[in-house]
């Protein structure tokens, strides 16, 4: 509480960009986890904003009618506010200042968040997504594949996993040995195992890794045989793919800080290929402009496809899905067994294999899956999510949307395929709140060690069972689990036309450029409505009325 | 002239046809006087009937003696014919050029169409100016029907009746008409029930480079303003355009003539500059192998989005003045059949739920389009594969089209049809067997008998066979005016018109197929209820003992 300066500020006028008419009068309240705006009509309906998801707070020039103040939030809603004194107006810039920017873990909201659930539920809510479970949903361990204890304790790789997945004819000196040839010991572990069900009976595996210290010369024969391991866990195939989802450039660049990339003469039977996604700086940079795209006041048509062309962002949103198609048809169409890398491995190989996967196993693509897969190729295999969303004050050069890129990469999928995900787009854009707003557990600290250290599953809540209880509002009414587009591999079109700007998402600044009536709504509600005539229905035939004898009802799903 | 004698080779076999989706066919290619035909002769392929009519140009290529034929059609599909021999190919090459590109009207294949179905309600008789007048009188009495115009001498694209105001009689018609380029003086083209207030259309006023007024013009626009009130003039040109238009006899309204009016100059492009516009988009739709900056920036330059935003800008302008500001306004451009009909049609589908019906739609299009002189034939003469430099073709009312289909896809439950429906009114504008869309006016329309000699493509439409197809299956009727978001982020790419032939629609089908399902078992589940109901109501009545109160 000591960060705030003014805990109340009366006549404030929130301001409606497009219409000023729909502009409101009201209080402002400052807590130590929310900014509240109480309107002062009849209704005196709440805005809350949440400390953890301001971006920044900029105050313009104050003028006649007051000090404006613009709250601008990590999942892109704007808040234009007046307030009628400067010196309230400077107060509130500096309270929410502070208290956008906690310095120590200590300060995050989800040590403060309090849902009222009892020590029990807790426990047992942390326990709703089992990765053990996964890996034996995938059929692992198994004969060629199983479970390693050399990351014990995290000795071998501290943003790794404690339990990895490793070829059985991988040797304990063989592990170590590849660990310590790669940049923070993030050695090739199993990501995920393709159990095919077609006649091909394909078992190729999707690996994942950091870079190789390989420098200009070096070589290491354990982590040759690391990789020697992983094709020969694939029996019918004779080569594997290593997927640099780097630009080639930027891998050979590397290797004068004596890392960089496998040499095809030294791994024997691989095959090497560069895909391009560029870097997290790049990234945060062409986020930024597509987020003033949005923010431009009144755009030409031209204005708007210039300014989306410049960001770039189309571009590596193609990029990262590009990948992923890359490796799905390696691993589904060729049976082909692939090892994915970047640098540290814990961004664009997130995204590579993440994307993959939701193209290559409908159950990533249902609610409950695509929580499992976050879980997986991100939460536990050490995507840095402190440092890429800002949860603390710090290095503004570690921050980058890699999540977002990977939520919308799925995004663009449900528009090609909106049969296939047995979520809406409500759902993605709940999920990106909750990667920035420290509401949860989930997604605090870097790694799975540094979480366990803060002790997250004693002190803070874990956000999936609340999603999974909520999930009526996230349901796709297209989605039925036997529609053909729910089974199978996912290939879509990557040509450059089928990429649509996230309306959803970056069009939020904009509270009049709401989508005015929704399909799915519609159809959730028509659903919901059958769904109680059926009730009606079979409560009519619990009665048995001569009346109805004849009247043969088909209930279908 | 006889077919025949364009046709040189009328058949070759061997042909192997490839077009999107479908796999490759080899079969027979016949021509006949309108169709190019090929046919498998086998049971599972189906076979090819395209109209001369729909090619809008073709390209030839030789390798050897197989020849290839490239056809582009005006629907903006590409397929491509195989023919051995290059004879035969040089000989259907020049045949299809001369059988699409034929001038007179009456070769023309709804001339020669028969249809196959019972014509239960004509399409001719369905949209009469008298039952729309009807309407109007049960709403108001300010407004006379004028006959002024029955031979069609005093505005040749207008037609024979006309909605004007009462007090105005058919000798000020005439000196109005005097007054406005083409002779289109200013008439009713929408009536707003909810205040009363009024939206007009016309052509620019002939005030030339020395300010020419007419008096009977002032006072016929004047004649629609309440007392006190101020209407809005709505000229769909620049400023620029229109003092440029002054050196041509053509211009505007002064202020000090027309002191009542407050004038707005929108920027819709004119048609020469849309026809290049369609030309560049669907040359970068085309092309698969664009980065996406390349796209990106193709897109841009094309303009084709920058023409939907301004178009709908305008028509959205003209709906605010009236709905919100309680004014009647008056739209016109140049010549008053272009701009001027968009922003007129698309601000009644804004205002007026009736226009979002599959009925008020068609009666839109004819009311709008067809009767206010749209030039249908000339605009839709060539559509983006043409090779010649445009005349007078332009995509005025495929922009139409794709507008509707923005406030479409931004409403999905307010609109009776779906987007086929338009899609499909797209195709026919360009190549039919009905004749709705044949001719540049109503006077054009009676000289060729075609109420008498054709089909009209409503008798088609309106069969519950065919309607079907184009069912709105979320529709619930909304009685409200609807503003749809004009804001570049808001509006997209027609894709069902312009990716069409570029990508498979599997998936989207079968979406849609999905919502229908959910629906119908909605409906039926409702049924079923309301049934049981009804039995369960009766069961009590007749079981409990009558009691009188």
């Amino acid at each position: 509480m000591e960060h705030i300066r003014t805990p109340k500020v009366e006549n404030v006028r929130m301001i409606d960009r497009l219409t000023r008419r729909k502009s409101s009068v009201g209080t402002l309240y400052l807590s130590s986890t929310h900014t509240i705006f109480v309107e002062n009509s009849e209704a005196r309906k709440e805005t809350w904003v949440l400390h953890s998801l301001i971006y920044n707070v900029e105050r313009l020039p104050t003028n006649s009618s007051g000090s404006p103040l613009i709250i601008r939030c990590k999942n892109f809603h704007v808040y234009r506010l007046l307030i009628p004194q400067e010196k309230d107006c400077l107060d509130v810039l500096a309270s929410l200042t502070r208290l956008s920017r906690p310095e120590r873990y200590g300060e995050l909201f989800c040590f403060s968040f309090n849902p009222n659930l009892d020590k029990e539920l807790r426990e047992k809510a942390w326990g709703f997504i089992n990765l053990k479970a996964e890996f034996s949903r995938m059929g692992i361990p198994c004969n060629l594949w199983h479970v390693t204890a050399a990351n014990h304790e995290y000795r071998l790789c501290d943003t790794y996993p404690s339990e990895l997945f490793v070829p059985k004819s991988a040797s304990p000196a063989v592990i170590v040995g590849s660990a310590k040839f790669r940049s923070r010991g993030r050695l090739p572990v199993l990501s995920y195992f393709h159990r095919d069900t077609s006649p091909n009976l394909f078992i190729a595996s999707i690996c994942r890794s950091s870079q190789p210290l390989t420098g200009f010369s070096a070589r290491s024969s354990d982590d040759e045989q690391m990789l020697q391991a992983i094709m020969k866990s694939n029996p019918v195939s004779e080569f594997m793919y290593v997927v640099d989802t780097r630009p080639k450039l930027n891998a050979m660049a590397n290797r004068a800080a004596g890392k960089g990339y496998e040499n095809e003469d030294h791994y024997t039977n691989i095959k090497l290929q560069f895909i391009g996604i560029e870097n997290i700086h790049v990234m945060r940079n062409s986020q930024q402009k597509l987020i003033d795209v949005g923010e431009l006041a009144a755009p030409s048509m031209s204005d708007f496809l210039w300014g989306l062309e410049n960001s770039g962002w189309l571009k590596h949103i193609k990029a990262v899905l590009d990948a992923g198609v890359f490796i799905a048809k390696a691993v589904a169409e060729d049976g082909v067994s692939v090892l994915v890398h970047c640098s540290d491995g814990w961004d664009r190989t997130a995204q590579a294999c993440s994307v993959a996967s939701v193209l290559l196993d409908p159950y990533y693509r249902t609610i409950k899956g695509l929580m499992v897969l976050i879980e997986k190729d991100w939460v536990s295999f050490g995507h840095k999510f402190s440092h890429r969303y800002a949860h603390l004050d710090g290095d503004p050069k570690e921050v980058s949307p890699v999540m977002d890129q990977f939520l919308e990469c799925v995004w663009q999928l449900m528009q090609q395929f909106p049969c296939a995900f047995e979520f809406n787009e409500r759902f993605l854009i709940q999920l990106h709140t909750h990667i920035y707003s420290c509401q949860n557990g989930n997604f605090i600290g870097n790694c799975q060690k540094e979480r366990r250290d803060l002790r997250l599953q004693e002190r803070t809540h874990s956000l999936w069972p609340h999603l999974w209880e909520n999930r009526a509002e996230y349901t796709n009414p297209l989605y039925r689990t036997d529609h053909s587009q729910t089974q199978g591999v996912l290939k879509p079109l990557t040509t450059a036309y089928c990429f649509k700007f996230w309306k959803g998402m970056y069009g939020r600044a904009e509270k009049s450029v709401a989508s005015h009536q929704s399909p799915a709504d519609c159809l959730n509600a028509v659903r919901e409505e059958s769904q109680q005539l059926e009730e009606e229905l079979s409560s009519h035939q619990e009665v048995p009325r001569e009346t109805d004898a004849g009247q043969g009802i088909h209930m279908h799903a | 002239m006889e077919f025949a004698e364009l046709i040189k080779t009328p058949r070759v076999d061997g042909v192997v046809l490839h077009r999107p989706f479908m796999p490759t066919v080899e079969g027979t290619l016949c021509l006949t006087g309108h169709h190019l035909i090929l046919s498998s002769r086998q049971d599972n392929t189906e076979e090819l009937w395209l109209l001369h009519a729909n090619i809008d140009s073709i390209e030839k290529r030789f390798v050897g003696s197989l020849g290839t034929i490239i056809v582009k059609c005006k629907d903006l599909r590409v397929i491509q014919l195989d023919i051995p021999g290059m004879e035969e190919c040089l000989n259907i090459a020049s045949s299809i050029e001369a059988l699409s590109t034929l001038d007179s009207v009456s070769l023309m294949y709804p001339f020669f169409y028969r249809p196959l179905f019972e014509v239960i309600e004509d399409g001719w008789q369905l949209f009469v100016p008298e039952e729309a007048f009807k309407d109007l009188e049960s709403m108001t009495d300010e407004w006379r029907l004028s006959e002024v115009n029955k031979d069609f001498s005093v505005c040749p694209s207008y037609p024979s009746l006309l909605t004007v105001p009462k007090d105005i009689d058919d000798e000020s018609l005439c000196k109005a008409a005097s007054f406005r380029h083409g002779g289109r003086f200013p008439v009713l083209s929408y009536y707003h029930k909810k205040n009363g207030m009024v939206m007009m259309r016309a052509a620019q006023p002939l005030t030339g480079t020395n300010g020419r007024r007419c008096k009977e013009d002032e006072k016929l626009i004047n004649a629609t303003l309440c007392a006190g009130k101020r209407g809005y003039i709505i000229d769909t040109r620049t400023i620029a355009v229109a003092q440029q238009a002054k050196a041509r006899g053509g211009g505007f309204e002064q202020e000090a003539n027309y002191p009542q009016w407050r004038r707005i100059h929108k920027a819709i492009e004119r048609s020469n500059v849309l026809q290049e516009s369609l030309i560049k988009l669907v040359e970068s739709c085309n092309d698969q192998s664009h980065s996406m900056d390349r796209w990106l920036s193709k897109l841009e330059a094309s303009n084709w989005q920058s023409n939907v935003k301004e178009i709908l800008t305008t028509a959205c302008l003209a709906a605010q003045c009236i709905d919100r500001e309680g004014a009647s306004v008056l739209v016109h451009g140049t010549e008053g059949t272009d701009s001027t009909l968009q922003v007129t049609s698309l601000a009644q589908i804004i205002l007026d739920p009736s226009c979002r019906t599959i009925r008020g739609f068609e009666a839109l299009i004819e009311r709008e389009w067809l009767q206010a002189g749209h030039p249908f034939q000339q605009r839709c003469a060539q559509s983006a594969y043409s090779n010649g430099k445009p005349r007078s073709e332009a995509p005025v009312f495929l922009l139409f089209l794709d507008c509707v289909w923005q406030i479409l896809r931004q409403f999905p439950c307010s609109f009776q049809f779906n987007e086929n429906f338009l899609i499909m009114l797209f195709e026919h504008t360009y190549a039919s067997q009905f004749s709705t869309f044949l001719g540049n006016s109503v006077a054009e329309r009676v000289k060729l008998l075609l109420s008498q000699k054709t089909v009209s493509l409503w008798s088609w439409v309106n069969r519950p066979q065919e309607l079907e197809r184009f069912l709105n299956p979320l529709y619930e009727p909304n009685n409200l005016v609807i503003w749809p978001s004009v804001a570049p982020q808001s509006l997209q790419l027609w894709e069902g018109v312009f990716l069409r032939w570029n990508r498979s629609t599997k998936c989207l089908d079968e979406a849609y197929q999905e919502m229908v399902h959910i629906i119908e078992y909605n409906k039926e589940l409702q049924n079923k209820v309301n049934s049981l109901r009804r039995q369960l109501a009766q069961l009590e009545t007749e079981d409990s003992p009558l009691q009188t109160p």
